[in-house]
């Protein structure tokens, strides 16, 4: 104990040294300090992921206490051959695929238009962000009355337009997408809001000078904004993918999944697995999949966000 | 002409626009016309957005016989009335969930701003042995994805019998790993003379951190704490499965009873999803600044 050092991390000053000999600083406050925050992370971070890895390899059932008798890896080679499991990893991957580019596109050019104009940001913030910080449930019974069959306000547009009424949410073909439509109205804000901000630390000369060369503003867009944006954008596409591949809380709200199989997501399938089915084990099999799935793009964009806090 | 200006706000909040005439400034050049699509289209963007929350509005406002004709006599109706707002708040079910979500909520933010704080202050602070492996530990954790351990995590609030209860949506949630580092990065900027002061006086590390560092932190505190407060009030996945019992439903799980319980009273519906998303509006308008602030720094997406 005696041999342990604790002093300052950024200036190593002779003061620092010099306390760090005290008779305080040897009791080693800091696993005192990081003790509460570690517990609750085993419990309910490293915990849980053990469990999972482990109950993967088991045939857990929610009916019976214990893991139950070794599968070796017979969840997996189930559920990588079964064809719900597949089809709800492609339903995620297409409602990725709907939601990423609009998501994406469609921020980055309200944040650069709403960051020309002189005044009523605020409005446009408030229009545009609001929603992102409401409950999805508000969001899932909003959005089914708007897609109500015949009678709902989409109908009505759709009639005044000459169209025919879709039943969007009823129809296989449409549900996954009227899930995304309501998802980009959900979660834009967000993307609006980081575009935003690097927006407003790009220097106003750059755009003086610019103007001074004669370059329009459709110039000064694509040849000064779309580059000085483009970590910004990386960054929001690595965000969109994880954000839609956890998918639950629209698809759960607004389709349950359905009709039939058509809006099934990893995660709804997975808590279907484990709490309809009770097949903890089978379910952990899945959750794996999909974590390592989320892990890979969570660890590129750790890394990306290393390189760019150096690179600053 | 004259009055074409291109603001940059600093902040990302006021968007106070620079003079119109700023002599030399050069930036006289923006065409007209361009000034008016970007307005145009904004609105159009705007208008399109507020329209579904606008729509909920009117529709909670007509009777539930009126809502199950249809949006044509919804939108013609020219009787509003409060009756569904009445209803509901009558019938006692959402005074449960907002207590109940108001409970979990705050009973997070507490926790996970002392212990985040705590350990955020160690990482900026102290030297010990493990620190690398505690930091590592951290990076990991942030890039965990919570929403796919709900089996797990549900089985052992089952073990520890917390299932229908309140800590089993809290607890689950106080590690929010992205506290920590937020906290860490805050830290790091703060001066350190006073803290260096004090040490030399004799103050503990707990005294420095608890008389010092927190009192110096507020816009941090806030920051993690309307992020966590949010981000509690609208998880569905933990609390749909961990509470069952009514009267323990939070907002996003009430609600998410309302459309099969409810049925063809459409008109209470929308009133319920306005009533449910109400409070994280009003923290919307009264903290603007912090949560528009928080969320993009943060870079954490649901």
């Amino acid at each position: 104990m005696a041999t342990q050092t604790l002093s300052e991390t950024r200036p190593r000053t002779a003061q620092a040294k010099a306390g760090s000999s005290g008779p305080h600083w040897r009791r080693h406050p800091a696993w005192w300090f990081l003790a509460p925050f570690a517990i609750m992370y085993l419990l309910f971070l490293i915990g849980p992921t053990l469990y999972m890895l482990v109950a993967s390899f088991f045939n857990t059932s929610l009916v019976h206490d214990g893991l139950g008798s070794f599968a070796g890896l017979s969840n997996y080679a189930e559920m990588l051959g079964r064809a719900d499991f597949q089809s709800a990893m492609w339903h995620t991957l297409l409602f990725t695929i709907l939601t990423v580019p609009p998501l994406t596109i469609l921020a980055f050019v309200l944040a650069v238009l709403a960051n020309r104009i002189p005044r009523g940001q605020v409005f446009f913030r408030l229009a545009f962000f609001l929603p992102f910080i409401l409950p999805s449930a508000s969001i899932a019974l909003i959005w089914v009355f708007i897609y109500t069959p015949d009678t709902g306000l989409l109908a009505m547009v759709q009639g005044w337009l000459g169209m025919k009424p879709t039943a969007v949410l009823a129809d296989p073909t449409w549900a996954m997408w009227g899930g995304a439509a309501a998802t980009v109205w959900w979660t834009i804000g967000f993307n609006f809001i980081l575009y935003l901000a690097a927006l407003q630390d790009i220097p106003r000369e750059l755009y003086e000078s610019a103007a001074i060369d004669g370059a329009t503003p459709w110039q000064q867009i694509r040849h000064l904004t779309i580059p000085l944006l483009g970590s910004t954008t990386t960054l929001v596409i690595l965000l969109q993918i994880i954000a839609s591949l956890k998918i639950f809380d629209q698809i759960y709200l607004m389709t349950a999944g359905g009709p039939g199989q058509s809006t099934q997501v990893a995660l709804t399938f997975i808590t279907g697995e484990g709490f309809t089915s009770n097949r903890i084990g089978a379910a952990s099999a899945a959750s794996v999949l999909l974590f390592i799935a989320i892990m890979i793009i969570a660890a590129a964009r750790q890394g990306l966000s290393q390189i760019q806090n150096a690179r600053s | 002409m004259s009055t074409t200006t291109l603001a940059t706000t600093t902040s990302g909040i006021s968007a106070a626009a620079p003079p119109a005439r700023r002599s030399g400034s050069g930036l006289q050049t923006e065409p007209r016309a361009f000034k008016i699509v970007t307005r145009v289209v904004l609105t159009i963007f705007a208008v399109l957005w507020l329209l579904p929350t606008l729509w909920a509005i009117r529709t909670s406002l007509v009777s539930n016989a009126t809502a199950s004709l249809g949006a044509e006599a919804v939108l013609k109706d020219t009787n509003p009335t409060l009756h569904s707002y009445s209803v509901l708040l009558q019938s006692g079910d959402i005074w449960n969930w907002y207590v109940a979500s108001a409970v979990t909520s705050v009973l997070t933010v507490v926790l996970t701003v002392l212990f985040a704080s705590m350990a955020g202050y160690v990482l900026s602070r102290m030297r010990f042995r493990g620190r690398w492996l505690v930091f590592m530990l951290v990076v990991l954790g942030i890039m965990v994805p919570t929403q796919v351990l709900i089996v797990p995590i549900f089985r052992e609030l089952s073990a520890m019998h917390l299932l229908n209860t309140y800590w089993s949506v809290i607890l689950p949630q106080v590690p929010a790993v992205v506290a920590v580092f937020i906290f860490k990065q805050f830290f790091d900027g703060l001066p350190k003379e006073m803290e260096e002061a004090a040490r030399i006086d004799g103050a503990g590390p707990w005294r420095i951190y608890r008389s010092i560092v927190m009192p110096m932190s507020t816009p941090v505190i806030s920051a993690v704490g309307i992020l966590t407060f949010v981000s509690v009030w609208n998880n569905l996945i933990l609390p749909l499965y961990t509470l069952t019992n009514p009267k323990l439903m939070t907002i996003p799980v009430g609600l998410a009873t309302v459309q099969g319980s409810y049925g063809q009273r459409l008109a209470d519906i929308q009133a319920s999803a306005i009533l449910g998303a109400l409070p994280l509006v009003i923290l919307y308008f009264f903290f603007q600044r912090r949560i528009v602030e928080g969320f993009a720094g943060s870079g954490v997406k649901g």
